[in-house]
Order: structure tokens, then sequence, then C-alpha cells
């Protein structure tokens, strides 16, 4: 079966509906999404998003280019600097845009958009809906794209990007309710997937979020940029490593060591608990390390001072995980947290019109890297790129299907994806014929401790060396998988099969990227190199899919007003 | 760690003719939740065991199912919670199986779609964002925590009766726009959920306050509508001109 659109939008969390919202309205566009989108991990982002309203009392000298330098600092001078200010910014009309949808920001007395303090931010500039902000912007643009008659394909997994002579010219997918493989031509896609934060054993993220966006995208010749940024979150719920959000340190919480001490003072004694997340989650695990933590294993966030009434107004998911996952009230007791994977800082490699390196190949939100974030995010900035970056990528992919018009040949077009198809059939009918005593679980589970164990939070070479090899010979036995189930009706084992090929390259690049990179910047951070080296090191690192394996070459960061300093906090 | 047994209602309409239960033992941590006990089966046992999963953290509305006669999200009902180391697990009721635990949910969307659920503000916007005060925003927090899993349509018997009836998330959610300060949609056009399939079909049980995960409470707001819709019709009589 072969369906025809013009732009097809791959993912329905925030980046992939503020990509249809702002596609050209008489374009044929479809969102395809594995999930029911609003089962999207955008619905689980807590804290809020960043502008610089300056609402606040303590932020009325607050502006963009603020803004966009803490972004730049915060990023350890990684990012690009003109992509900084771009979302910068467009983040105050974005703002202003959601609100204008429906999203029911809390608000201050007078009645404008309340914002709270956020780590590594000069002045309270995020914005906020109590500590539900993605679930309720999610929803908004859920029900903006209902209002508009978007055209979604639910439960659909996209499983090839179709690119030929640096062209891309559609997709497979897999239909969950038919169990078939369905051939797409498009005369754009945007790949609004997500992150990869499954690929860590400890992680924050949904289940779902295994990367395989970034993965299908590089196998295909697109580069990927920066990858061996992954942001490990200060505070995840010991246990099953829920997000405990950096608002609940907005809003005043501690950060306390078996000793009674607020620790932080040791290492950002004047931002304490609010330095950027790189710190504070290797500040932690210091503490943990040295002996400093409980059971070896974590520390505690107090919010007890906060009092009942500003933890159930201002923080009351995060009270309800606390009592539903943790078993306590964190108005009595504190929460015991420890760093657990956050987000992906790189990603595909777009410019800052989201578009790609490969025609018609757009890229937007956390599985893009434009870059914004550099070495290390900012608390509030993850959401405001989804919004700032969906945007640009439909607007700049709808201009693009204007300007091909005509001049892409459909004949050769399907040709190319019928070959595509021809190839995933081939491998789906061999893992149905192979018989090997092991699932596909078995290997998914030893990456992913492996990526924690050696690739984490410190690095080292020998470790990195020691990983990259390991990577490569789980990659060697799931050549020799086969699938258990029988019948492809729901099969959620296919799904894991497909998507753990892209979790094999993206561990592979981290690494490789990682055990290239002999410098510390921001959420890298190399035991055996333990400063920034900006001499040889202040690129970016772009990965190519070549001949199977990736190889690294590196790209100047773009530098306007802010000359790289000592990040200090 | 301890052994515990998962009965679970098993159903491919593709190859079986009826449901069946099928009983799967597992050694699980009693601090696991139901959908990690599932995903352990899944992983270890039966790898054709299929259930919706996303966010483990109860706010993505995946997870819906009936736990030991309890519909509930299987990621936040911890083992140690249930009484028995038996654990029934069964799919939501009032939906069609599309296989063992996953359900179709077309007609609770269709439902959502009926009541137009988005802001319908004026034409312009204020160029600085509504002004809006704290209290009155509070108040449709209730509504707004909704996740819209479906848990309540599955428990409602307005719904099991089969005539249509809109279910308790889709009024909730109408009612979380129709008290938005910034929401102009006229009466006229929020009138059509004046009938039995509407506002009118809720037989006040509270089924819907029972199981909702989220405390949405979504009956108070349909007894919102109906006391709004009462004033607005009132309003509309005594406007009306002599002849």
């Amino acid at each position: 079966m072969i369906v025809d659109h013009d732009l097809v939008i791959v993912g329905g969390g925030l980046a992939g509906l503020a990509a249809a919202l702002k596609a050209a309205p008489d374009l044929d566009v479809v969102v395809i999404s594995k999930v029911h989108p609003l089962r999207s991990h955008s619905v689980a982002a807590q804290g809020g998003i960043n502008a610089a309203l300056g609402n606040h009392p303590e932020g009325k000298d607050d502006s963009w280019e603020k803004h966009a330098f803490d972004t730049v600092k915060g990023s350890d001078y990684l990012s690009d600097q003109t992509a900084a200010e771009l979302m910068c910014q467009r983040a105050i009309p974005v703002l202003y845009e959601l609100e204008h949808l429906g999203v029911p920001f809390s608000r201050f007395p007078g009645g404008v958009i309340a914002q709270r303090p956020f780590g590594g931010a000069g002045f309270p500039r995020t914005c906020y809906a109590a500590d539900r902000t993605g679930l309720v912007i999610l929803h908004t643009l859920y029900e903006q794209a209902l209002r508009r008659k978007v055209r979604f394909y639910e439960e659909w997994l996209v499983t090839n990007l179709v690119v030929r002579e640096g062209r891309c010219y559609g997709l497979l997918a897999y239909d969950l309710h038919s169990g078939e493989i369905i051939s797409i031509r498009a005369k754009a896609v945007i790949f609004a997937t997500g992150g990869y934060g499954r690929v860590y054993q400890k992680s924050t993220n949904a289940l779902i979020n295994l990367g395989s966006g970034i993965g299908m995208a590089f196998r295909a010749g697109v580069p990927l940029k920066d990858m061996e940024f992954v942001q490990f979150h200060p505070t995840s719920l010991l246990g099953k490593n829920i997000l405990i959000t950096e608002g609940a340190r907005g809003e005043g919480g501690y950060l306390i060591n078996n000793q009674g001490k607020r620790f932080m003072a040791d290492y950002a004694p004047s931002t304490m608990e609010l330095a950027p997340r790189d710190i504070v989650a290797r500040a932690i695990q210091t503490e943990i390390n040295e002996g400093r933590g409980f059971e070896g294993e974590y520390v505690y966030l107090d919010l007890r001072h906060l009092g009942k009434e500003k933890i159930i107004k201002r923080l009351p998911g995060i009270r309800e995980i606390c009592l539903y996952f943790g078993g306590l009230d964190p108005i009595e007791e504190p929460i015991p947290i420890q760093p657990a994977q956050h987000y992906s800082m790189g990603g595909i490699d777009v410019d800052e019109n989201c578009a790609s390196p490969i025609e018609g190949f757009y890229a937007a939100g956390e599985c893009s890297c434009v870059s914004v974030h550099g070495a290390n995010r900012l608390g509030g900035n993850s959401m405001l790129e989804t919004v700032v970056f969906g945007q640009i990528a439909g607007r700049f992919a709808s201009e693009y299907i204007k300007d091909i018009k005509g001049s892409q040949s459909d004949e050769k077009a399907l040709g190319y994806i019928q070959d595509e198809a021809a190839r995933l059939q081939s491998k789906v009918n061999q893992w149905l014929k192979n018989k090997s005593k092991r699932n596909v679980y078995h290997l998914f589970h030893r990456l992913r401790h492996l990526m924690m164990d050696k690739v984490g939070i410190f690095r080292e070479k020998k470790k990195l060396a020691e990983a990259l090899e390991e990577i490569r010979e789980i990659r060697h036995e799931y050549r020799h998988l086969s699938l258990w189930s029988d019948c492809l009706h729901y099969c959620q084992e296919f799904i894991t099969m497909m998507e753990f090929e892209s979790m094999l390259d993206i561990a592979e690049v981290i690494t490789m990227g990682a055990l290239a990179r002999e410098e510390t910047r921001g959420s890298h951070y190399r035991t055996d190199f333990p400063t920034r080296d900006d001499q040889h090191w202040l690129k970016h690192t772009i990965a190519r899919y070549n001949d199977g394996r990736p190889q690294l070459t590196y790209r100047e960061v773009k530098i306007t007003r802010y000359e790289p300093q000592e990040r200090k906090y | 760690m301890g052994k515990y047994v998962f009965r679970i209602l098993r159903f491919d309409p593709q190859k079986d003719k009826t449901p069946y239960f099928q009983e799967f033992e597992y050694e699980s941590s009693p601090k696991d939740a139901v959908l990690d006990a599932l995903l352990n089966i899944r992983e270890n046992l039966d790898p054709t065991l299929s259930f919706r999963h996303s966010c483990r953290e109860a706010v993505c509305g995946s997870c819906g199912m009936v736990i030991n006669g309890r519909i509930t999200l299987a990621c936040r009902t911890i083992l140690e919670s249930l009484k028995d180391k038996l654990v029934i697990i069964e799919p939501l009721p009032n939906l069609e199986i599309q296989k063992d635990l996953m359900v179709d949910l077309t007609p609770f969307w269709q439902a959502l779609r009926e009541v137009e659920p988005y802001l319908q503000p004026a034409e312009s916007h204020p160029p600085k964002g509504y002004r809006i005060d704290a209290k009155q925003m509070e108040k449709i927090y209730q509504f707004i925590n909704c996740i819209l899993c479906g848990c309540c349509y599955s428990a409602c018997p307005v719904v099991a009766r089969g005539q249509g009836y809109f279910g308790p998330a889709a009024l909730a959610k109408l009612y979380r726009f129709v008290r938005d300060p910034r929401d102009l949609r006229p009466f006229s056009q929020w009138e059509k959920i004046d009938k039995p399939q509407g506002i009118w079909g809720c037989d006040t049980v509270f089924r819907c306050h029972d199981v909702c995960p989220k405390d949405v409470r979504p009956a108070d707001g349909i007894e919102g509508l109906r006391r709004k819709l009462i004033v607005e019709k009132l309003k509309k009589v005594f406007r009306r001109k002599p002849k």
C-alpha cells in the first residue's frame, strides 16, 4: 500500500504539533505518531517554559538578550549564539501565542502570567501552570489541531526514512492495527520524534523514548551533532527515577546530604541549588560517591520548609508523585533523589530553519540539534525549543514544498520507496525465520546498563573504550536475533526490535564522541581531562554514517556577542 | 520479592473466538507497579502480550485497565497495595478489545470532538496576554488535570447503555472552556449538550469520581454545565421582548 502526502510530520508531541499548526493550510499534511499524540513524552514536562516577560517583581530588568546570555553560558559556550538569540527573541511572542491558544498559565496578582526562578537563569523567567506545564501545553496544541482538523495516523511506527542522492522521498511505517508495513511518499518530512532517554538504564523519560527517529535519520545519511552531550537531571525520585521538577528548587527546595548540610555551598556558592543541571547533578553524584549520601544511592530534596500551602498550590503534581510512587508526603518528609538521564542536547544536525543537509528533510525538538543547548540545556528551555523550532520547521518545510512544486519525479520516488520496502521486508522475514534462544529485551537491558555504567555522568578513556567494544558486540548479537512473536498484529516486540537498532547507533555515536572529546564541557565530564579546552574543543561534533560505522568531523561554533569565559555560578 | 500470579484476559480478534484468561507466575518486588509486572511478563514469558504504556508516571493516560475489579492506571497501582498475590487484569470495559488489554478508544475521542474542546477567544488578543485573576484561573485547574485516560468513560453506567452518551471526560472538558474567562463561545454553540446524550444523561452515581486517577471529579463539571445552562435559558426567556 502506498500513501501520498505533501508534508509528513513524524511525532505528535509539542514540536510535531507546533509544526502541524504552522504548516501552510493549503498543503496536504499528516502527523504520524507511534502513540496517541497526548501520550507523547512532552506531557510529562513539569516546571515551565522560559520567556523574558519581566512579570516577576525581581525580573523587571530581564530581556531576551539576558535570556540568550544565560542560555549560552549554560551551554558552556557550545551553543550557536545566533540560534540561542533567535530562540530567546521568539520566546516572548510565542509565549503570548500559547496563552491565546488557551494554555492556562498560573497568574501573579494583577492577572499577568506567573514566573518562577530556574537553574542558571539570571532572572525568574520560567512561566508555568503549577507543575503540569507540559500537560497543559500539549493538550492545548492538540485541541488546536482538532480545531484545524489536522490529520493523524496514530499508532504507526515510522521505521525507515527513504533518502537517495541527498534528497528525502518518503517513509516506511508499521501500522500496529493492521500489522502491515505502509509506504508513504512525501515531498518533505519533519522529524519531531523526541529524545533517546531509554538508552540509559536510569532515565526520567517515558518508556517510549527509544530515539528511533534519530537513529533512523542517521542510517539514512543525515548527520548527527554533539551527541556526546547527555543531560542528567539532578533530581529524580529514587526507585522509578520519575522527574522531580527543577521548579521544586525554584520554589526554594534544599538539597541535603547525610550530614544535614546544604552541600551546594561547596559547588556553586552564589546560586546554590539553582546552579545549572550539569553542575548540580555532578555535585549530587560526588556526594553519593564520597559517602555523604544515604545508603550509597541518594541525597534528600527537602521541601518541608516551604509549607503545606505552597507545596499544594505550586507543586501539586510533585506531591502526587511522591505519595503514589515514593510512599511519602513531601510536606512531612524529605524526598530521596538521585540523578538520572533526562535530555539529549545532541541530535539530528539542522540549521536555524530546521533544515538538515538532506533536501526535504527537517527536524525539530529534542530529536534535533540546532544547536541552542550546546553542552548543557537550561531548565525551561526545552519546551521553548519545541514550540519555537517546531513552528519554524512547519513554516520552512511548507515553503520548500511550494518551491519544488512539480520538480519531483513521482515515479522515481515510488521506485526508491519500493526498493526500501523490499529491503525491510526481507529483514523482517529473516527475523521470523531465525531461531534465537534470547529475545531482544535481553540485549536491550544489557545496552542500557552499559551506557549507565560506562558512558554516564563521569567518563574516562578506559571505560569509554570498553563500552564502545561492547556496543559492537551487542550489535553483532542483534543481527542474529529472532522475533518470538508469530504475528505482527499489535506486536510490541516488533517495535522494540525495530527501535533497538537505532539505540545501538545512538549509543555508538555518543560513546565515540565522548571518547574523542578530550576535555570537560557542560554535561560531558572527563575525569581524565577535567577542564574545558577552548583552544582545541570549542567546536561541534558531527557524526556521519559511513559504511556501517560512524565517522566524526568537527564544525566551528557560531559566536556573536558573548565571548567564552570561565563558567562560575 | 514475592511470587505473584497474574491472571490476564487475552484476546486476539484475528485468532480467538472468545476472550480467555491466561495465568502467569512471576517473581516481583512488592514495590513494583502492575505495569512493571506486565512489562516483565512480556519481556520474559510472552512477547505477544499487548497493552499500552508510555510515561509510567500517571500523566500520559495510556495504561487504564481493570485490576482486581477496579478501573485504574496500571503504572500507579503498586503490587503491595493489592490485598492479594493473585492479580486479575482485564481491559477497560465499555470499549471494544483490539488485542489483550488494548481497547479501541475511538468513541471516547469522538465524544471529545463533539464538544469542540478548544479555546474560542475574541478575534483580537491583548498583545501582552490576558489579565486573569489567579483565583479565576485556579477554578479550572481541577479540570485541566484530566489526562484523558478514559477510565471514567469505562466506568460510566450511562455509557454502558450504549445510547451515544458523551461520557464524563468530554463534558468536564467542555466545562473547563465554558468556565475559562478567555473563552467567548456563544451559548447557542454549546447548547447542543442540552440532550440525553449530553448533560442530562448523567445519572449522578459518581462512578467517574471513584475511578478518576487525577481527582478531576468530572460530575462537578456536568453539574456546573447544568446550572449554567439553566441560567442561560432563563436569561433568554427574560430577554425576549413582548410582541
